[in-house]
């Protein structure tokens, strides 16, 4: 097979994928981890969008009231970007109340500083 | 008693506290050894490079995870290809019979409405719960509120105050309606041109935001309280509800009334995708609103 | 209108009455009526469950419900069958239970402004649960997931205090990062099958392994899928936030997350496993192998941790880490008794441990919000409900005979002893567990039951009527299921062979 050259949207959406990872793994800042997390999710958005595409289609709004498939990209994965892109600002705006909820209580973003605290208050 | 240490480390990964802390508060405490052994070379790892450490090994796991994806990509149908596997008899009875069988014009908007309407419904749901979230989190009230919090925003007051310069009341005064009728056109051309209630709902609620910035929590309040906040969007949701087990029940038992589809291209046209856009648009724009609101001063 | 079957609208109507409780809730925005219409909400989805699982004990069958006017491949769909109702009539009683028996805890712990949002979030979580139990398409799971995701995030920080906050924020970026694999997942395979509904990815899915095209594509995808699933409900490497955000949520909540919550997402794994992919093709790829060991050390480690815990929750919590470990090991086996028994587990484990957190929570409260052993002592006496069903649970989990948890180790050792070459570490496992099992719960049932010297004579504490009434429905369902637990198993047999593809 090999399509490695011509997917190069989907190479470009794993990459970032990874990239989004990495922050959130290597970031301490509690902001920064989840806009590594926005950044998965918008990996695997352009991922889907790029799923949809078909070579030489336009946009799947009717014009002159053609409706030949061939003609049209497919309506698909613009459905599913389109809810999965509201679950994610949902998602983000919950994190980060709870981040500035964090943040009144602790006067850091950084997750260590924040267990180190909540340690020291246990005992 | 390196050794206990070390067993406290894996005890404390095991109950779900991160290494990096216990692995620093390591070095702190960590006494130096005269004598040499073998551990000290684990001993230099940590105390030279724990972090580059940590991170190196971060990376590799990711960019492990990026060539096996990579590989994955490799494996993939074509992009673009005409004989995708996804390109199959879904998405074209969804382009060759969407508008006759929805009324919409633009195809995305007459999939995510009709044909896989359960996930849009879910998805407003998503939304309406993640604001009653932020507003479990973050609203004030003067009762339970602590000293420092209440200094805070009494600070946020005065500098927001300072802050409100002619300029931007000017601006907004005049660029608000603007910006709400632009909206308001989104979404109720949402089935028949680009666009629909969640792109509309934010340009809406992009509005409102730009006049609470220049305008200030008072004058706002006078205009959209928050039981406003909450009638319009519990309203427009329960209407969207409504709708939609109606359309649900008939559906699945095949019974009852058709709502009539009109003209396709005519605005009011589609069944029920019209009123739907226009209740997702509403709850959209109350949510932005009220999420601006929340995280700046605690309360809508 | 004598062509409409009522049943079949019973899944859609217990969804929908989820989803209806959340909207007139935020529209009365009190306490008193958002507990009302909680609580009747809550009755009506037993209620229609139970018809639906009568239903189906008498005339077993699957059937699908169309969401609007669009058949199969274009349209939504929810599909029920025996096991579906079972476990949608399971999670709404102990929903319901948990909640009558946390009434107290959350009149105390919640503020009363902000009890309605509370409710809002138990709501949500019953429905996106129903949801996530009845759905036949895996893109309307996904979205639910997220609601899940964000109930439960919510009920853990009820209290507001910011240690909850910690928990939920371990618990949140878990989550997350759980879904967006998840989506990741699902854009994969539908990327090469072209569908989103499961029968007909469970199709392609057959017609992809049989010509081998996109193996290694299909493979990454299960994984993705399985992974994000386990993360979910606490699977053993991936188990870290669950010690952290149940034992300091207040006793409702954790009653309702460990009885249920990560339950759900098991249950859509073995719908996975059975409806997409089969359990032959899962063996191909070795993902049920990985699912098994990780059940395992899940099973050792999760006992080892609760034995060096002082507090009696965070006991609790990993004691469900080992649980699920038990449940993850009996999809692993891959033979419908192993299934069997992981279905009649989670069943067991979810009516004992939301009566262990509720009864552990009681305590706490007693103590002035101290959670040690060492300060319980003899608390038994001052509170005798509680401790009654605190000992029973404990008995039921060890495995005692005439109580839940013997039955489930009962079908798991059976289970492990016709299946092929993982007989001795199953075995093995399940004997040491079960000895690690006694060993944590001792420690703290013989704490409650016994008094320090020179201590006051024991008073009577007030305890709720609600609380009593709670504790002991659980305590009898739990005996009854030990007893006549013949039913329940004929039903889930039932229901496994009938979702098999």
């Amino acid at each position: 097979m090999g399509n490695l050259g011509v997917n190069f949207y989907e190479s470009a959406s794993v990459i970032l994928f990874g990239i989004g990872f990495m922050n959130l793994l290597l970031q301490k800042n509690l902001i920064k981890k989840f806009i590594g997390l926005n950044i998965m999710d918008t990996a695997v958005f352009l991922f889907l969008a790029a799923k949809g595409f078909v070579f030489g289609g336009s946009a799947p709004i009717i014009v002159d009231g053609i409706t030949d498939a061939s003609y049209y990209v497919n309506p698909v994965p613009a459905g599913l970007v389109l809810t999965g892109i509201v679950v994610a600002v949902s998602v983000t705006a919950f994190s980060l109340a709870l981040v500035q909820r964090l943040y009144q209580h602790y006067g850091s973003l950084n997750m260590d500083v924040i267990m180190r605290k909540m340690k020291e208050e246990e005992h | 008693m390196e050794w206990r240490m070390w067993l406290q480390k894996i005890k404390d990964w095991v109950d779900g506290y991160t290494v990096m802390i216990d692995a620093d508060m390591y070095i702190a405490n960590r006494k130096r050894r005269e004598k040499w052994d073998w551990r000290s070379i684990i001993d230099f790892i940590y105390e030279k490079d724990l972090h580059k450490l940590h991170n190196t090994l971060c990376v590799m796991c990711c960019v492990a995870f990026i060539g096996v994806m990579l590989l994955v990509v490799n494996d993939l149908p074509q992009y673009g290809n005409v004989n995708n596997p996804a390109n199959n008899e879904v998405s074209v009875r969804y382009v060759e019979e969407g508008l006759e069988e929805t009324g919409a014009v633009n195809l995305v908007t007459g999939m995510i409405l009709d044909y896989r309407a359960f996930d849009t419904f879910a998805e407003a749901n998503v939304l309406f719960l993640s604001v009653m979230g932020v507003l479990f989190l973050l609203k004030t009230d003067k009762k339970n509120d602590d000293k420092q919090q209440q200094m805070v925003r009494k600070k946020d007051a005065e500098m927001e105050a300072i802050e409100q310069k002619p300029i931007r009341q000017i601006g907004a005064k005049y660029l608000t309606p603007f910006i709400l009728l632009y909206g308001i056109y989104i979404v109720i051309n949402g089935h028949i041109s680009p666009g629909g209630g969640f792109a509309g709902g934010v340009i809406m609620g992009g509005g409102m935001i730009f006049y609470a910035t220049a305008f200030g929590k008072e004058k706002m309040e006078q205009i959209f309280t928050f039981r406003s906040f909450a009638n319009i969007s519990v309203g427009s949701l329960l209407t969207y509800f409504v709708c939609k087990s109606y359309s649900f029940f008939t559906g699945a038992n095949h019974v009852g009334w058709e709502v009539p589809k009109g003209v396709a291209g005519n605005i009011l046209s589609a069944g029920l995708i019209l009123p739907l856009n226009i209740c997702v648009g509403l709850v959209v724009a109350c949510t932005m609103y009220g999420f601006y609101a929340l995280y700046t001063k605690g309360d809508i | 209108m004598e062509h409409i079957n009522w049943i079949h609208n019973l899944p859609f109507f217990s969804i929908f009455i989820a989803m209806f409780a959340i909207l007139l809730t935020a529209m009365f925005r009190t306490a008193k009526m958002a507990k009302r219409i909680h609580m009747t909400m809550m009755c009506i989805v037993v209620i229609l469950s139970a018809i639906l699982t009568y239903h189906m004990a008498v005339a077993p069958e699957t059937f699908t419900f169309t969401m609007g006017h669009y058949p199969a491949p274009w349209g939504n769909e929810l599909t029920a069958g025996p096991l579906e109702a079972l476990m949608a009539l399971v999670f709404g009683t102990v929903m319901l239970l948990s909640v009558m028996g946390g009434w107290v805890f959350i009149e105390k712990d919640v503020l009363q402004e902000k009890q309605y949002l509370y409710y809002i979030m138990l709501d949500a979580a019953m429905g996106a649960m129903l949801a996530l139990i009845y759905t036949n398409d895996i893109f309307t799971a996904y979205v639910f997931i997220e609601i899940n995701t964000l109930a439960a995030c919510a009920l853990v920080l009820a209290k507001g205090t910011a240690t909850a906050m910690v928990g939920a924020t371990h618990y949140l970026i878990m989550g997350l990062l759980g879904s967006g694999l998840f989506l990741f997942g699902v854009s994969i395979l539908y990327s090469i099958t072209g569908h989103l509904l499961l029968p007909q990815i469970g199709e392609a899915v057959t017609v992809l392994a049989a010509s081998g095209q996109y193996h290694f594509a299909l493979l990454i995808a299960t994984a993705f899928l399985f992974i994000a699933l386990a993360i979910k409900s606490g699977l053993f490497p991936f188990h870290t936030w669950l010690p952290v955000a149940h034992p300091i949520a207040i006793p409702a909540s954790s009653a309702i997350l460990s009885g249920f919550v990560v339950k759900g997402y098991v249950i859509f794994a073995i719908k996975l496993m059975y409806s997409v992919f089969s359990v032959e093709f899962m063996h191909e790829l070795g993902i049920i192998d990985i699912l098994f060991v990780f059940g395992v050390l899940g099973m050792v480690f999760g006992s080892l941790s609760a034995m060096r815990q002082r507090k009696m929750k965070k006991i609790l919590a990993y004691s469900s880490v080992a649980q699920i470990g038990y449940i993850y090991m009996g999809v692993g086996l891959g033979t419908e008794i192993g299934l069997t028994a992981a279905c009649f587990h989670m069943i067991a484990h979810g009516f004992t441990k939301s009566m262990l957190f509720l009864c552990a929570g009681s305590f706490v409260k007693q103590c002035g919000n101290i959670d040690d052993m060492d300060q319980m002592r003899g608390i038994a006496y001052k509170n005798p409900v509680a401790g009654i069903g605190y000992t029973i649970g404990a008995m039921s989990m060890i495995g005692i005979p005439l109580l839940a948890g013997f039955i489930s180790k009962l079908y798991f050792a059976t289970a492990s002893i016709f299946s092929e070459g993982k007989m001795a570490a199953s075995l093995l496992v399940l004997g040491i567990s079960m000895i690690l099992n006694a060993l944590y719960f001792l420690p703290s049932v013989m704490a409650i039951w016994t008094t320090k010297k020179g201590m006051q004579e024991a008073k009577r504490a007030n305890i709720s009527p609600w609380f009593i009434t709670s504790i002991v429905l659980l305590l009898c369902i739990n005996v009854g299921l030990g007893v006549w637990y013949q039913p329940v198993i004929e039903l889930i047999e039932v229901g496994l062979q009938l979702l098999q593809k």
